[in-house]
Order: structure tokens, then C-alpha cells, then sequence
């Protein structure tokens, strides 16, 4: 693997609420390298947002706990002050949020707030160069007539427009990484499948490093080189797409991919679906979180499996789970 | 736009032919409100009374009673039943008293309530946030009537600080009518400070969640345009909308405060027509009232158009 652009070490982000200490992500360590793809996988709650938005210093507030080390070509991440964190969002490392209805100032031209954040980066752009440049950038992501679409308002286009328009305004400055939150997620089907077209072109002609965070199982498979499987807070399971998709190795991962609907496979009596919910971050059961909801648990999981390399022939994979992986192998059929 | 402005006019003229029709109805049916019999006195013999309602047309059927007022309102002819005065010339009078202790009262909560709302929503949470709120439910919860007494006790009757009562005219002298306004001014914006700066506290706090206001930090903005340029921007549109409208209120006469404080304007002027009952001031003022705040509604609406790009002035708004 190349040198890593953005890497994170045991991240921690815990809110201080009412009801106590809430561990929203509880130790997760990555690599991004130049032009790859990281997926990060798991339910609404399961602490990938929080990840992405932490690196970024989004999450900062007085009741955050914030712990662990996360650096960008080896500028710290989280403790950086306002003004180098700064320096690095929007410019570095862009982000394109779920929904871009809400995500673009309902009052403001979709050309001015992509210039707006041309020109927090660039004092010497003239309000006429950063409109310009936001109309080549529309272009660049596929929107027809960008040239009167600067001027529209957010809400004059449609769902799948906007996103562009979201796409656009995170590749104002030429980042090197993209961390695309639930992209595809507020979309209609076939709108979701041209904007991941759009994120795989950008992907491969620009060299853009992007974290792709879903819980769409379908969504990362036509994009992702790597996936990372989170659940309440923890990374269960790490690996190459193609090992994540064809030899998954924690039960929960197995449930996933369960329970994707196939259209080449005959159509089950019910849709899979993995039973019970996600446990609550203030009141995590001791031991491996899946195990209430898990088929396969035994005496071992009470205790917490470490994410460890558990297959010899693949030393880059972790999981967390205690289950032997010949054993698992049988219990997937 | 031209469109929205005919329609709105024509709403207009419903909306005064509505209220009119209103105030004269209430005040036929209301007990002891005859005319002739309060204008020609105690011991008026039933001869007077019935030469005064020949002489004053209130024996004509009350539609056509009606109409003859409303002829008279807009062609200033209209005569008070106590006292016999121009009526429309006494409003004309009221107007620098009113329209002074208006603006300058709504000058004043405009930017306490701005600014307190401000700090408020920036400290959400901490000392200066409680403190304000304090004051902003005091100011609120307080009656207005009670304000005044406290004022008028302590900066003008024992202290004699201020002039207790009374207006002067900007042109005649400003620094007294400054000093006659001052307290007036305090009493009517206290309760809309209070007000002011609750509302836009909880819409900068509504804003600061907002998913546009986390792109704009996505972005790499400094937290001076974040929450000018997103979160205060936003959260003014809703605060026009209010202000428009209270100042479209009280520019047809603040009663209470211009009767306690004899400021001598419309105001006033509408207190004492309503002790005696007297139907042609109450008439005009009332027309003279609504017909601001028709107009401000329509400010408002276009400012808001214009504030919000979602809003349309188009077939859909009335």
C-alpha cells in the first residue's frame, strides 16, 4: 500500500448526555491512500458519520469527548486549532452531506456558495472569477445548462441536480480527499446509480481519495476498494471488497449481505433480515455487541473479541468476531 | 408583482369596508350609545333629541347612515358628536406624536432585541444566555400599564428626571421632544425587547442545527461568516415579518402609552373618543389603523419574496 494520505488511530468520540457517556465511535483506526476508495459500512447509529464529520473537527462542541489521532500528510486532525482546521476543510479534504435539500442554503444561489467557499480559500478570487469557475465545475459534474444553473436557487433543482451541485461545490478546490456522508441515500434509485457513476469517474480521472460512507451494501459494491463494517460504535469487520463480499467473516456482515435483494437469485418467501435492533450506545451489552441479535453467539462472546487478523492466508483482514473461520465458513451456508 | 399589488389593493378596500361596517354595527347595537340623546344632554327634552337626529341624519335608515359617514371619512368632512371637531384634522394633528413614539420606540427594541437575542443564542446555555432570558420574561410578563406607573413614579414624579407627560414638536424643539419621548419610548419597547430577542434566539439556535450551516463549516468558512452569512441571515427573515407587523399596528395609535403618557396623538385621541363614545373618531382612527396595517402586511410579503427565494408573490399568494 502507498503512502497514506488521511489516517486515523483509535478514534474515540464520546457525548456527554443526559443519560450518561454516549461512545459513539469507540476505537476505530484506518488508512486512506492516494485514489482509493474506503467504504464504511453499517446501520443509522453505528458511528460512521461521527468518524467522518470528527476528522474534520465538525463534532467539536463542549460535551464532545474526543480521543485517539487522525492526520492529514501528517498534520494533526483533532487537535488542530480553528484556523489550520480550516485551512484543511473544504480545500483538502470536502464533504458532500445525505441530503441536498437541506444541505444548500435555501437563500443563496447555488453559484455563490460554491464560490463562497472557493473565496474562504482563495482571498484573491473576484466574486465574478469564483462564478466562473463554478460554472465549469456544474459542467464538470454533468450538469446540463451550468451556465444558468450557477444562477438558480437550491430549490429550482431536483434532487439528483443538487447533489451534483453538492459534488461540484466540494470539488471547488481541488481536493485530495472526498468523504462522500450517505450520498445516494435522500435519491431515487436510478438518480443514485448516475451519482455514483459520478463518484467512480471522479474517483479514476482525478485520483480522488474518498471515504464513502453508507449502509447500502449495494452502493459499495460498484464503488469501494476497501470496506470497513461498523457496528454500535466499533469496527466489526475490515477488507478488500472482494473479500468482504465473498468470504465475510463476522455473522453481522453475513446479515448484510443477506439481506441485499438479488434480482439473479429467485425471489425468498421474506427478505432476510437480521433480527432484533441495534443496541443503544448508553446501554452496550458486556462482551461482543452483536451477540443479542447474533444466531451464532456462544460462552466466548461475553467477553469483547479484539479486531485481529484471524485468517493466515489473508494477514490484512480483521474481524471481531470468536468463531472459528472454518467453522464460520460451514455456519454461513 | 404588479398583479400582487392590485390584488392586494383591492383586499384592501374589503378589509375597510369589513372593519367599518364592523365598528358601525357594534357601535348601533351597543345600550346607551344613542347619539342625540348623550349630545343633547341629561335633562334633553324630546323635542331637542328629535331636532338633533333630523340635524344629524340619525333618523335616515342606518345603511344609508353608513355610507354618509364613510363619504364624510374620506372626504374629510367627518364631525365629532362631542366637542364638534374636524376629525380628520385631529388625526392629521396626531400623527407626529404617534408616528415618533413609534419609530423611536421600534428603533429601540429593534436593536436590544436584536443585540439580547444575539448574545443569547451565542452563549445558548451559559450566564449571559440566563440573565437575558431573565430579563426577556420579565420584560414580557410585565404589563404595560405597570411599566408606565413605575416610570412615571420614579423618573418623573420623585425624581423629576423626565417630563411626565405631554409631546413637543421635533421642529419646534428637539431636545424636548427627546426628552418628553424617552420614556415613552422604554415602556412600549420593553415588552417587544423581551419578545424580539426570544424569537431570534431560538431561530439562530434552530439555524446553528441546520444541515446548510454544517456545509458552510464543511467548507472551511471562519465562524464569523458562518453565523453571519447562514445562521443570522436566516434567522432575520422570520424577525421582518414581525417587525413590519407591529409597527404596522402601531402606527394607527398606541393607545394605552399615549393616553398615559398625554402624548396627544392618535392614540390618545382614540382613548378618549372610546370614553365618550363618540362613533366618528372611532370610525376614522379604526379606518385610519387598518389601512397601515393592509399596507405593512403587503411590505412584508414582498420583503419576504425577496428575503426568501422560496416564497413566491404568485398566484398562490394572497
Amino acid at each position: 500500500m502507498s503512502e497514506a494520505l488521511l489516517s486515523v488511530r483509535d478514534l474515540r468520540v464520546g457525548f456527554v448526555t443526559e443519560g450518561g457517556l454516549l461512545q459513539a465511535v469507540d476505537g476505530i483506526s484506518f488508512d486512506l491512500a492516494a485514489g482509493e476508495v474506503l467504504a464504511i459500512v453499517g446501520e443509522s447509529g453505528s458511528g460512521k458519520s461521527v468518524t467522518a464529520q470528527t476528522m474534520l473537527g465538525l463534532t467539536r462542541s463542549t460535551n464532545a469527548r474526543i480521543e485517539g489521532w487522525a492526520s492529514y500528510r501528517g498534520t494533526e486532525l483533532l487537535e488542530a486549532d480553528d484556523a489550520a482546521i480550516r485551512d484543511i476543510r473544504g480545500e483538502r479534504i470536502a464533504m458532500v452531506f445525505q441530503d441536498p435539500m437541506t444541505s444548500f442554503n435555501p437563500v443563496y444561489r447555488i453559484g455563490a456558495q460554491i464560490g463562497e467557499a472557493i473565496r474562504a480559500h482563495r482571498r484573491d478570487v473576484s466574486k465574478d472569477e469564483a462564478r466562473e469557475r463554478a460554472v465549469e465545475l456544474l459542467d464538470a459534474v454533468g450538469i446540463p445548462g451550468a451556465e444558468r444553473r450557477v444562477d438558480s436557487y437550491p430549490h429550482e433543482l431536483s434532487g439528483g441536480m443538487r447533489q451534483r451541485a453538492m459534488i461540484a461545490m466540494a470539488l471547488a478546490l481541488d481536493p485530495e480527499v472526498l468523504i462522500a456522508d450517505e450520498p445516494t441515500t435522500a435519491l431515487d434509485v436510478t438518480v443514485q446509480a448516475q451519482i455514483l457513476r459520478l463518484l467512480e469517474r471522479l474517483n479514476r480521472e482525478r485520483g480522488l481519495a474518498t471515504i464513502l460512507i453508507t449502509h447500502d451494501l449495494g452502493v459499495v459494491a460498484e464503488t469501494a476498494d476497501r470496506v470497513l463494517v461498523m457496528y454500535a460504535g466499533r469496527v466489526v469487520e475490515q477488507g478488500t471488497l472482494d473479500e468482504i463480499f465473498y468470504d465475510p467473516q463476522h455473522p453481522y456482515t453475513w446479515g448484510l449481505l443477506g439481506s441485499l435483494t438479488r434480482l439473479d437469485r429467485e425471489r425468498p418467501e421474506r427478505l432476510p433480515q437480521i433480527e432484533g435492533t441495534p443496541p443503544s450506545l448508553l446501554d452496550l451489552p458486556p462482551g461482543c455487541s452483536f451477540r443479542p441479535r447474533c444466531p451464532h453467539e456462544f460462552e466466548k462472546c461475553s467477553e469483547l473479541p479484539g479486531l485481529e487478523a484471524r485468517l493466515p492466508e489473508a494477514p490484512g483482514r480483521r474481524d471481531r468476531c470468536w468463531l472459528d473461520p472454518a467453522d464460520k465458513r460451514e455456519r454461513r451456508q | 408583482m404588479a398583479r400582487f399589488v392590485v390584488r392586494r389593493l383591492i383586499g384592501m378596500v374589503a378589509v375597510l369596508f369589513a372593519v367599518s361596517a364592523i365598528v358601525f354595527l357594534v357601535f348601533n347595537v351597543i345600550p346607551n350609545s344613542d347619539p342625540a340623546q348623550r349630545m343633547a344632554g341629561k335633562a334633553a327634552t324630546p323635542r331637542l333629541v328629535a331636532s338633533i337626529e333630523e340635524e344629524w341624519g340619525f333618523d335616515d335608515p342606518l345603511p344609508q347612515q353608513y355610507l354618509t359617514m364613510m363619504k364624510k371619512v374620506f372626504s374629510g368632512e367627518l364631525i365629532s358628536y362631542f366637542g364638534r371637531e374636524d376629525v380628520d384634522e385631529r388625526i392629521v394633528e396626531g400623527i407626529p406624536a404617534t408616528f415618533s413614539l413609534c419609530i423611536g420606540a421600534a428603533a429601540i427594541w429593534l436593536f436590544f432585541g436584536l443585540l439580547f437575542g444575539y448574545l443569547s443564542a451565542m452563549n445558548a446555555g451559559g450566564k449571559l444566555d440566563r440573565a437575558l432570558t431573565i430579563l426577556a420574561v420579565a420584560g414580557l410578563s410585565m404589563p404595560v400599564p405597570f411599566i408606565a406607573a413605575l416610570f412615571l413614579n420614579y423618573l418623573t414624579y420623585k425624581t423629576e428626571i423626565f417630563p411626565s407627560g405631554g409631546y413637543v414638536e421635533l421642529t419646534a424643539d428637539p431636545l424636548e421632544w427627546l426628552e418628553h419621548l424617552v420614556v415613552p419610548w422604554i415602556t412600549l419597547a420593553i415588552l417587544y425587547v423581551g419578545f424580539y430577542s426570544r424569537v431570534l434566539r431560538s431561530n439562530m439556535l434552530d439555524a446553528m442545527d441546520e444541515d446548510y450551516v454544517r456545509t458552510a463549516r464543511a467548507k472551511g468558512l471562519s465562524e464569523r461568516r458562518v453565523i453571519r452569512r447562514h445562521v443570522l441571515r436566516n434567522s432575520l427573515v422570520p424577525i421582518v415579518t414581525l417587525f413590519g407587523l407591529d409597527v404596522g399596528v402601531l402606527l394607527g395609535g398606541a393607545i394605552v402609552i399615549e393616553g398615559l403618557f398625554s402624548l396627544n396623538g392618535i392614540g390618545e385621541y382614540a382613548y378618549i373618543s372610546l370614553q365618550n363614545v363618540d362613533l366618528p373618531p372611532i370610525m376614522a382612527i379604526t379606518l385610519f389603523g387598518a389601512f397601515f396595517i393592509v399596507v405593512f402586511n403587503t411590505l412584508v410579503d414582498i420583503a419576504y419574496a425577496y428575503l426568501d427565494p422560496r416564497v413566491q408573490l404568485g398566484e398562490s399568494a394572497r
